[in-house]
């Protein structure tokens, strides 16, 4: 955990973004689509990789948190006529709000007893939107979502709204970065890797807990209110608990606490399937055996397997020259 | 520099922008549920378009060029499926098959419509042609030009004054149910339980339960295929005896195959069936059994006569024009003279809806048996 | 009232079924501290290998009956246990928790692609009959499926309490380290564990596949509900899964009758919910000593 690793984080996030900026020149609207759908999910498995990799708690709501956040998004900018940015900001307070009114009382009986409470409370959310037609559209959706208009520049096409994706994604990760190095973030790490001496140095765990799980529920959320005006229609079905258990599965294949991984396992459960089309459906099968086979070997999942591989290559420790570059 | 630190990037470039198919070839793109939800509806309209496919192939192509036919699996995720058509759309399809599920349908017509592609959808959701798209096509009648049909039928055959609505709160059922709704009241019928079950779900005794007391005249049974049979089964054990009347699924292969005897006394309207009275509808069954080792429901005639669609409108246009090939469709009528693959005189709205013959059928021993053909609405 | 019994005996005919799947859950969680999520598909594939074996091998129904059994418990009792839980389980739990929802997506996508994806009906050894009884139809399968899933806890419980080997799996189950000192074969007890579980599956997969169909999605319900049923009985105890099903199974059946069919699925999630942050330990489980 020294700084100059931090730093190349930063480097490679800032870097990655203006790749992906032009990345998609010639690339047609339907690659396009799928890079500004992989940030998209990389933002909503951030915000899990908090919660999971480096809080310890598993979360089985993040795509309800999603769906909260992309139906918030959706409903202010078509029925209230609210323009993206604030719907953006009041998607992810709202996501935040839940997360603490959920976490508060599950946490306090025992923190691996949040995995049974999101579990339940992922199909409720889902049961609401479905069934709640007057504000929800219920099965029929919500479609025509706007995409939004930035300084008067609008977003339409999908060459200006990707790059707005890149722009959106970058900060949200920068703040993250910027939140791990904090004061904040250490609590979260020296809870991860170990609660009884974090304890005895001070860190009220359950706060840290909660506040991890909160904020990890507000990434989802402002992954919602990207997807929302992405895909320019919503309904219930991408929100369920099986999307729930196929982010996690995304965090955990990236390497779970790295910052870089949730772009990595983004990658592996969003566009890896576009890649395997031609095997019909097996490539469910094929992620799902990548995970399983990254857990045995590795469960630091493919960041924590390149990392191995480079000090086994280097045999000395990592230097300046970290190994998580050469996988964005 | 670039490429060495983007490999990936690249990677993902070059996957994605494959390179058109050869010239000679006309490339189709077929985007259909073929995991999760749908993947029963999806299966057998990916394989009735195979076999139109292999059909055409066989007697020359269109135009004297040879159809690709590709599948991209969606999910039955509307996300997924709107990556999958631009894809398809990227990649130069002359049109998009599918999706079948309305909600897909409705997060993807956008795109089709913006490249101004035809899109043939199996799906029967009412709102789906209300938008104004004029290059969304349906390949049967949509649900607010059946439901009519089984409100008559209820009160005129059936002779049923109450009837409990049993249908499954996904986009297909909510949209029957609530096309239904106003049709019973039109025709004096009170509902007597207005019953909501789970796609997927496996348990229906307490539903069973639930239609066995409302003591209805006439239970309508608006599921998809296993969850109709299913039903059929919970209502059986539970000593449900009113007439089951339904709308096409109740009465398909699948349903009579998986229902066994509960299956037995169901009536209702069909749009497409491999059993009607239409004998290049039985010719399609029999070949599809024989290359699938199953009988195909509706959605396997829907994409069969998708492919045809697109067959009709292209040799009535003489030449692959994407745009043209949707204007020359938009009011058209097709006959089985001209395009034997449509099987039955199908005529197409101006909002991309379909009028046709249907049927009243019930089911004895295990077969589908129709007793009635009811006229196009607008013929 | 006729209908209230109605409504009951369905409800304990599909909480059998979730019991089944829920005591397994609680052996497997007892011995190795690990949440399977894949417990549904476990439910699930059994009726498919039996089909498949029917329809791919051309076997006949008891034939394929006895080999799709004797298969599945050596893939998912004695497989699972080797090649999935012991290289994990020094990772810690919540990685193996994970490698169980991995597994749950090869389960159902292999059934889908290695066999079809239609449903398909599957033999009853029971005849489709219904009785009347008081003014109501019950099912005879109803029956026999609470008969035969009593039977087979009662069994398991009589097993675990009064035979050695039982109480040697229980003893390893709550204190392995003592058990260890003790000359308990901790390892084979915990192995046993998982061939139980694989077999109260199997055995689940036989009695609910003729009235649900056999079809790769349908362990997603039932996986849900034996979780669920798992946590309001009480995790740590045999009986506590039994009632835990029985309680979830009547509860849905009464939801659908009396309150709302479209809210039906959230009665027991609210409940699951209640008991956790009142009860946490379950209706009927004991407190944990250890953390986890």
């Amino acid at each position: 955990m020294n700084t100059s690793r931090f730093d190349a984080v930063f480097a490679t996030l800032v870097l990655g973004a203006v790749i992906l900026w032009f990345a998609p020149a010639g690339m047609g609207r339907y690659g396009t689509y799928v890079l500004s759908l992989w940030l998209v999910t990389a933002v909503a498995v951030m915000g899990l990789n908090l919660t999971l990799g480096i809080a310890g708690l598993k979360s089985l709501a993040q795509a309800a948190f999603m769906g909260i956040g992309a139906y918030a998004t959706a409903l202010l900018t078509t029925k209230a006529g609210i323009g993206w940015l604030p719907a953006f900001a009041i998607s992810g307070a709202l996501c935040f709000a839940v997360g603490l009114l959920l976490g508060f009382p599950a946490l306090r009986v025992k923190a691996h007893y949040l995995a049974f409470v999101t579990l339940a409370f992922s199909t409720l959310v889902w049961l609401v939107l479905r069934n709640e037609q007057w504000l929800t559209g219920g099965v029929f959706g919500i479609s025509n979502i706007p995409r939004p208009m930035i300084f008067g520049i609008k977003t339409d096409n999908a060459l200006p709204f990707h790059r707005f994706v890149v722009v959106v994604t970058l900060l949200l990760a920068l703040v993250l970065w910027w939140l791990v190095r904090s004061p904040w973030g250490r609590a979260f790490l020296a809870l991860r890797e170990n609660p009884v001496r974090a304890a005895s140095l001070g860190v009220n765990i359950r706060a840290y807990t909660l506040l991890a799980f909160a904020i990890g529920s507000a990434y989802a959320g402002f992954a919602g209110a990207l997807y929302a005006p992405l895909v320019e229609f919503i309904d219930p079905s991408p929100f369920q608990l099986s999307a729930s258990f196929f982010l996690l599965l995304m965090v955990v294949a990236g390497g779970s606490g790295y910052q870089l991984g949730p772009f990595v396992g983004a990658l592996l459960g969003v566009v890896l399937p576009e890649w395997l089309r031609f095997t019909g459906g097996l490539y469910l099968i094929i992620f799902a055996a990548i995970v399983i086979g990254l857990l045995i070997a590795c469960p630091q999942g493919v960041l924590g397997l390149l990392e191995r591989g480079w000090i086994a290559v280097r045999r000395r420790p990592v230097g300046s020259n970290p190994p998580i570059k050469e996988t964005v | 520099m670039k490429q060495s630190i983007l490999a990936l990037g690249i990677a993902a470039t070059a996957a994605l922008a494959l390179p058109a198919a050869a010239q000679e070839r006309i490339k189709l793109v077929n985007v259909v549920e073929l995991s999760g939800a749908g993947a029963t509806a999806g299966t057998n309209w990916k394989n009735g378009i195979d076999l139109a496919v292999a059909d055409i192939n066989a007697r020359g192509g269109i135009l004297g060029r040879q159809i690709e036919i590709v599948h991209y699996d969606t999910q039955t995720n509307p996300g997924n499926t709107r990556a999958a058509v631009q894809r398809a759309i990227d990649e130069g399809t002359y049109a998009v098959l599918g999706p079948v599920f309305s909600g897909p349908i409705g997060a993807s017509m956008q795109i089709a419509q913006r490249a101004e592609i035809a899109q043939i959808v199996g799906g029967e959701a009412a709102g789906l042609t209300r938008q104004g798209n004029q290059y969304l096509f349906r390949t049967s009648l949509s649900q607010s030009a059946a439901m009519p049909k089984i409100a008559a039928y209820l009160k005129n055959t059936v002779k049923a004054s109450s009837v409990a609505v049993v249908w499954v709160n996904n986009d297909f059922g909510k949209g029957g149910r609530d096309a239904i709704l106003p049709e019973l009241q039109k025709a004096g019928i009170r509902v007597a339980a207005d019953i909501s079950t789970e796609q997927g779900q496996a348990d229906f005794a307490a539903d069973a339960i639930k239609v066995k007391n409302a003591n209805a005249d006439a239970v309508f049974v608006y599921l998809n295929e296993e969850e109709s049979a299913r039903f059929l089964r919970a209502a059986k054990q539970q000593g449900v005896d009113k007439p089951m009347v339904g709308e096409t699924t109740l009465l398909g292969a699948k349903v009579i195959e998986l229902a066994g005897d509960a299956a037995n006394g169901v009536r209702g309207h069909v749009g497409l069936s491999i059993d009607a009275p239409v004998p290049a509808f039985q010719e399609f069954g029999r070949k599809f059994q024989a290359r699938f080792n199953y009988a195909s429901d509706h959605n396997g005639l829907k994409g069969y006569m998708a492919v045809a669609m697109i067959k009709w409108a292209t040799e009535k246009q003489k030449k692959f024009d994407k745009k043209g090939l949707a204007d020359t469709l938009r009011g058209a009528t097709i006959t089985p003279a001209e395009e034997p693959g449509i099987m039955i005189t199908t005529k197409v709205e101006t909002n991309g809806d379909l009028d046709r013959e249907s049927y009243l059928a019930e089911v004895e021993n295990g077969k589908q048996i129709i007793k009635a053909t009811l006229p196009m609405i607008n013929p | 009232m006729a209908e209230f019994l109605a409504y009951l005996i369905a409800g304990l005919a599909t909480g059998a079924i979730y019991a089944l799947a829920a005591i397994g859950f609680t052996l497997v969680w007892q011995t190795s501290q690990m949440i399977n999520f894949a417990q549904g598909e476990f439910v699930m594939l059994p009726a498919i290998l039996i089909l498949a074996a029917v329809k791919l091998a051309g076997l006949p129904v008891w034939a394929a009956a006895i080999l799709g059994i004797a298969a599945f418990i050596a893939l998912f009792g004695w497989g699972f246990k080797l090649v999935i839980v012991d290289p994990m389980i020094r990772h810690g739990v919540l990685p193996l928790a994970i490698a169980t929802m991995a597994l749950s997506i090869i389960m159902k996508e292999g059934a889908k692609d290695g066999f079809t994806a239609e449903a398909q009906r599957f033999p009853s050894l029971v005849p489709q009959e219904t009785v009347s009884f008081l003014g109501i139809s019950i099912s005879l399968q109803h029956i026999a499926i609470i008969i035969v899933a009593c039977l087979a806890i009662g069994t398991l419980q009589w097993f675990v309490t009064r035979t050695k080997t039982g109480r040697q799996m229980q003893a390893s189950a709550q204190n392995p380290n003592v058990a260890l000192i003790l000359g308990i074969p901790v390892a084979q007890m915990v192995m046993l564990t998982f061939l139980i579980n694989a077999a109260l599956a199997a055995l689940a997969s036989i009695l609910i596949s003729p009235i649900y169909l056999a079809k790769f999605s349908n362990g997603e319900v039932i996986g849900l509900f034996a979780f669920i049923a798992a946590i309001v009985g009480g995790f740590n105890q045999v009986r506590g899964a039994l009632a835990g099903g029985l309680i979830v199974g009547v509860i849905d059946s009464l939801a659908a009758a009396y309150i709302s069919t479209s809210y039906r699925l959230a009665v027991p999630l609210v409940l699951l919910v209640v008991i956790i942050l009142i009860k946490p330990e379950g209706l009927f489980g004991r407190k944990e000593e250890r953390g986890v």
